[in-house]
């Protein structure tokens, strides 16, 4: 047997956010677009996911590139994300996908999708971490309250085609310079050597960590969590939500207190994001 | 249900928390998982993994009814031929070689005399595509991950070859599985160590395409998570959990 026996909904009936999710669309070039988004609300349910937080890079690379979407396509990513928000509003929640490099379309996509439910920004790849074209962003999620989810290249060496990444000491400049804003420095198991990453944001308390990613190194989650403690990190999975799962046990048997369980599960995602974001769990207003 | 894919001993390019044999005995009871086929892992990156060797040996000796050793042989090392012989007498359930950290290349014809050897002495052969991720490796790991095309020699080699490839992905076990016959198919295992699950779905993919009985359960524990492959079981469409997937007999042709 291949160990069906459900173990799913670890520390039972505890919420679990998942602050680092993608969903397709039509547009997006892949035929399977609507296998891949059932699969992820298929795998949700058996984990046990409570909300799924998520964004939509433009059309996934079908009419502009992945890590730099046009205006165009940043709209179309939008507009989807929020229909699927719209669609699932018990379990899906959405960030707003902006590129830097048009700033004044950024920030018409903010007001636009926010007042559309949008509770967070999805920074990808488009523009260094650090460049000064980035505070424009900052400094209105600053204003706003929405936390940034960056997509982050774990000890970036070198450029990497099709994106300009940032790695954990540039996503840290710009949290530096914007100490009321949160950012959230994505899927520290996503790719790249995690272990750079923790000392670059361990004396920023504005940064959080999400444990999405790929990766599964022994060790992440116990250096991760040495570095900058349970308050700071967050759960996610990303595109590969087995690993999300076997980190969430992983933690369970780290032998933390329960209330350092929960709010990597989805204490610390309801502190970050605007009041009232995820109806029905305590304490939400 | 035992893990085919373990290793204990120290990487040399980043720390792994207590790599030892009674923390991977308890460490597999957690799991719910009977036992484990076990490497060495300092050997892959010794020149001569002779003395790697014998330290698994001893070290698994305490827990032989849970562990088994997976010595590693090396094929352009002179007597290897007698090293196979003595490992096999000495309880080995397969072999392991690193032909990438070892500098052997798809078409060495050392390692397709190993893999035969390893047949006529009735051990699988255990391949390791990857330790890690390409992104974040040493800048001395410059060994690169197997190659399909080495793992289709491999596989062609004789009728007696049994492969266990580990920490493949899709594209890989695609590329390897549809260019072998179905004969040559049949020698090859492929444990779900770095498959990826939901919501991508290549496990579900390829227990669709290619069948549960060409795939085995492993962890590549301790250099990732001991949960990941049952999570990703466990996460499989409806349909496919109860799919039975290769156990420790059927690769070793003890079924």
């Amino acid at each position: 047997m291949t160990g069906a026996g459900a173990r799913a909904g670890e520390q039972a009936g505890e919420p679990l956010i998942e602050v680092h999710g993608h969903f397709l669309h039509a547009r997006s070039g892949r035929a399977h677009w609507d296998d891949v988004n059932r699969a992820r609300f298929r795998a949700g349910e058996r984990i046990g996911i409570s909300y799924h937080v998520a964004s939509v890079l433009g059309s996934w690379g079908h009419t502009s590139p992945v890590y730099f979407p046009s205006p165009d396509d940043v709209t179309l990513g939008n507009d989807e994300m929020l229909g699927i928000q719209r669609r699932e509003p018990g379990r899906v929640r959405s960030y707003v996908t902006v590129n830097p490099n048009h700033t004044r379309h950024a920030l018409a996509e903010i007001e636009r999708c926010v007042g559309h439910g949008a509770i967070g920004i999805k920074l990808a790849a488009s523009r260094r971490a650090d460049d000064v074209l980035v505070d424009e962003i900052a400094a209105e999620a600053e204003r706003r309250g929405l936390p940034v989810l960056h997509h982050v290249w774990q000890h970036r060496r070198r450029d990497w085609p099709g994106q300009e990444a940032s790695d954990g000491v540039e996503l840290g400049r710009l949290a530096a310079r914007h100490t009321k804003a949160q950012f959230i420095l994505a899927h520290i198991g996503g790719g790249g050597d995690w272990a750079h990453t923790l000392p670059a944001v361990m004396e920023l308390p504005n940064v959080l960590l999400d444990l999405s990613g790929s990766g599964v190194d022994r060790g992440l989650l116990d250096d991760a969590l040495e570095a900058v403690g349970a308050s700071r990190l967050l759960w996610g999975s990303d595109i590969t939500m087995e690993t999300g799962l076997a980190k969430l046990r992983a933690l369970e048997v780290l032998g933390l207190p329960p209330a350092e369980v929960s709010a990597i599960r989805w204490r610390n995602a309801q502190r970050i994001f605007p009041p009232g974001s995820f109806p029905g769990l305590p304490g939400s207003s | 249900m035992k893990d085919l894919n373990t290793l204990i001993g120290p990487y040399p390019f980043r720390h792994v928390p207590h790599p030892d044999p009674g923390v991977l005995v308890t460490v597999l009871a957690r799991e719910g998982v009977a036992g484990a086929w076990v490497g060495h892992l300092p050997s892959a990156f010794h020149r001569d993994p002779s003395h790697g060797n014998d330290e698994l040996f001893r070290a698994l000796e305490p827990h032989a009814r849970v562990l088994r050793p997976v010595p590693a042989v090396r094929p352009d090392w002179p007597a290897w031929e007698k090293t196979l012989g003595a490992v096999v007498k000495r309880g080995a359930v397969a072999v392991r070689a690193y032909p990438p950290q070892w500098g052997l290349g798809p078409d060495h014809p050392a390692m397709r005399e190993l893999a035969l050897a390893c047949g006529e002495a009735g051990v699988p052969l255990v391949l390791t595509v990857r330790f890690e991720d390409l992104r974040q490796r040493h800048w001395m790991d410059q060994a690169g991950d197997l190659t399909g095309a080495a793992i289709r020699a491999l596989a062609r080699a004789g009728p007696r070859v049994r492969l266990l490839v580990t920490a493949a992905g899709r594209d890989l076990i695609e590329e390897v599985h549809w260019g072998l016959t179905p004969d040559e198919q049949a020698r090859v295992w492929w444990d779900i160590s770095w498959i990826w699950g939901p919501p991508e779905d290549h496990l579900a993919h390829l227990l669709r395409t290619i069948g549960a009985g060409r795939f085995a359960y492993g962890s590549m524990w301790p250099l990732r998570l001991s949960q990941t492959p049952k999570a990703n079981l466990e996460l499989l469409p409806p349909e496919l959990r109860d799919a039975k997937l290769a156990d420790e007999a059927d690769v070793a042709g003890k079924a």
